[in-house]
């Protein structure tokens, strides 16, 4: 008997048990049932829920492979071991199996653990609930991993995910219910519970505490920060990285969020597949540079000096705020979260728009939480009901006039 | 309960349970998310409303059948007013260090919406020895809450209970297989207490069914 044997004849066991549930989603996961519907149906369309959720994580896939070797390469190299990259996206001292092997390592057993923590609950509540385990968290469970720094203790990580699929999901009645995303809902117990697990130079770059250790102990490595691009520029630091180290992703930062290249890619496989908005991605970006243009701008007019602590964020060029931090990520593969964001057309320009601008106001003027796009979306998904609301309400009014100027 | 009839003890459980003032009627949640980040502020919070709504349910329900209708909220403002700054005053000379920890929320027990709810609806209808257990009543109700969610908070928030250290020191060792206790900051912060409450909401009607509203 072969897999697909056993699951059916699994599955037949405990139907109309309690664990039916489980099992059921078990054996849909890996294959398509047999069983077709017998009535008149109407729509075939092969775009079901786990068909857009796989879309999603092959779009997220490069990018996780892409965080395992920037792992590896951020721990050698201010190990002092490697030399920085010095020939665009394809450099040598990048794509080394020993970065692979490192970040390999480093990466999956916080996969491991997002999944197998996040399906758990997910299971636990389907058998409790008595209803169908929902794809919902595929895609979250692969989120997760890419938006927490490499050095997260993964306890902390079980005690958020669980936080983040209850609160943030299940009370609301599961995928497709919730208001916030899961995800985010997720990074933000973590950033909130554990901030210096969550910002600040230690957790970025694998082992850089046990290495400001030793350098303490009279070790000769060169001290290098292991801050974010993002944290250096709240200090005002000055950043030693260059642009087009930001746009390739040799930076530190979370697991997949660093390469804007790919991320773009993702993104734009996600609007060829029609699966992410493009309304969406294109309205936060114009909203991102128009808050950073109005900074640029006020800078340039002299209210805000060197003296100022918001100068360091205030005068980075417009653009850049798209290539440090989580912006490009969060814009791309979180603000389009189907669920929790706008559901009319308009209210995806305006949700958007709001997103980019409030992500970047928040990066700026709060420099203890440098990561405000995360705030930005949460804040967003709140409001997006209310948006739509508004847009339908104001197509009903529209309409109504128009029927009255007719019968006028 | 021998001293109280069982109409009267109904007074005082009823609200301790299943018609709770913060868990079912969803009142007096702003000084529930305020001052139980920490336990002693819960208490101290919990015996002020005790002694405000007690006495105060008294005096309103001995003046009920003189307080013209029309001005009634202001009468029950002014007991109430009357109440919370003697508390505040007691407060300020025993105990001045966690009088300064509640600052203006001793002061707003006087918007504290149990309050006059129990005034408006309770005092004003009963007499006064009922009046007196509907306010103990609700009032521990109210505090009960409190405590629950001072104690989570307190504990895992700062590891702390009333102050000494209860939970471990934070972790040593850094790096993916980190394992040791650290303070979830989150519970410290209001946004937490609104949470907390919540789950106490959910365990409660999970618990009893008949509490669900469609």
């Amino acid at each position: 008997m072969g897999l697909k044997q056993n699951l059916h004849s699994l599955r037949e066991k405990y139907k109309g048990t309690k664990m039916a549930p489980a099992f059921n989603a078990l054996h849909t996961f890996l294959y398509t049932p047999n069983d077709t519907a017998h009535g008149g149906t109407h729509i075939k369309a092969a775009d079901d829920l786990k068909r857009t959720m796989n879309t999603v994580i092959m779009a997220l896939i490069p990018c996780l492979i892409f965080g395992m070797f920037n792992a590896g390469y951020q721990h050698y190299v201010a190990a002092g071991e490697i030399e920085a990259v010095t020939s665009g996206f394809f450099s040598s001292e990048f794509w080394t199996l020993q970065n692979f092997t490192l970040g390999f390592w480093k990466v999956l057993p916080i996969l491991l653990i997002s999944y197998g923590v996040g399906l758990g609950v997910e299971f636990l509540f389907a058998v409790i609930k008595g209803h169908e385990v929902e794809e919902g968290y595929l895609v979250t469970g692969m989120l997760v991993p890419l938006i927490v720094p490499i050095d997260i203790p993964l306890w902390m990580l079980v005690v958020a995910v669980v936080f983040g699929v209850v609160i943030g999901k299940e009370v609301f009645g599961g995928t497709g219910m919730n208001i916030l995303n899961p995800a985010l809902t997720i990074r933000a117990f973590l950033f909130f519970a554990y901030p210096t697990w969550m910002s600040g130079d230690k957790v970025w770059v694998e082992g850089a505490v046990e290495r400001t250790r030793e350098i303490a102990n009279g070790s000769t490595a060169d001290a290098i920060s292991g801050e974010t691009i993002l944290g250096s520029l709240a200090q005002s630091h000055g950043v030693d990285y260059s642009v087009m180290d930001m746009f390739f992703g040799f930076i530190p930062g979370s697991i997949g969020e660093t390469s804007t290249l790919l991320i773009l890619l993702g993104g734009l496989f996600l609007i060829f597949t029609k699966i992410g908005s493009w309304r969406i991605m294109l309205s936060s970006v114009i909203g991102a540079l128009v808050m950073g243009y109005i900074f640029n701008l006020v800078v340039a007019a002299g209210w805000i000096t060197d003296t100022s602590k918001f100068y360091g964020l205030m005068s980075t060029e417009f653009w850049h705020h798209l290539l440090i931090g989580g912006m490009a990520f969060g814009i791309v593969y979180m603000a389009t979260d189907p669920v929790s964001a706008s559901q009319t057309n308009k209210g995806k320009w305006i949700y958007g728009f709001l997103i980019g601008f409030v992500s970047i106001m928040i990066r700026v003027f709060n420099p203890a939480y440098p990561e405000g796009v995360m705030l930005a979306i949460l804040l967003m998904n709140v409001f997006a009901p209310t948006i739509d609301h508004y847009v339908v309400q104001g197509n009903v009014k529209r309409r109504l006039k128009r029927a009255k100027l007719k019968t006028a | 309960m021998g001293l109280l009839s069982k109409k009267d003890s109904k007074l005082i459980l009823d609200p301790l349970a299943d018609d709770n003032p913060i868990t079912i009627q969803v009142l007096g949640i702003c000084s529930a998310l305020a001052i139980t980040a920490q336990l002693k502020p819960s208490i101290v919070m919990a015996i002020s409303v005790v002694f405000v709504l007690s006495v105060g349910n008294v005096v309103i329900s001995l003046m009920r059948n003189i307080i013209p209708s029309k001005i009634r909220i202001i009468v029950q403002l002014i007991v109430v007013a009357t109440l919370v700054i003697i508390v505040d005053q007691v407060l300020k000379a025993f105990a001045y260090s966690l009088s300064k920890e509640l600052s203006v929320f001793i002061g707003l027990i006087i918007t504290n919406c149990i309050i006059m709810g129990r005034f408006e609806a309770f005092a004003l209808a009963n007499k006064p020895w009922r009046s007196f257990l509907d306010g103990i009543g609700n009032a521990l109700g109210y505090g009960v809450i409190l405590i629950i969610v001072g104690f989570f908070r307190e504990l895992l928030g700062s590891g702390t209970l009333f102050g000494f250290k209860v939970l471990g020191d934070s972790v040593e060792k850094t790096g993916l297989y980190a394992f040791g206790y650290e303070n979830n900051g989150f519970m410290v912060l209001p946004p937490m207490a609104l949470i907390v409450v919540g789950i106490i909401i959910w365990v409660q009607r999970s618990r009893n069914k008949e509490l669900i509203e469609d």
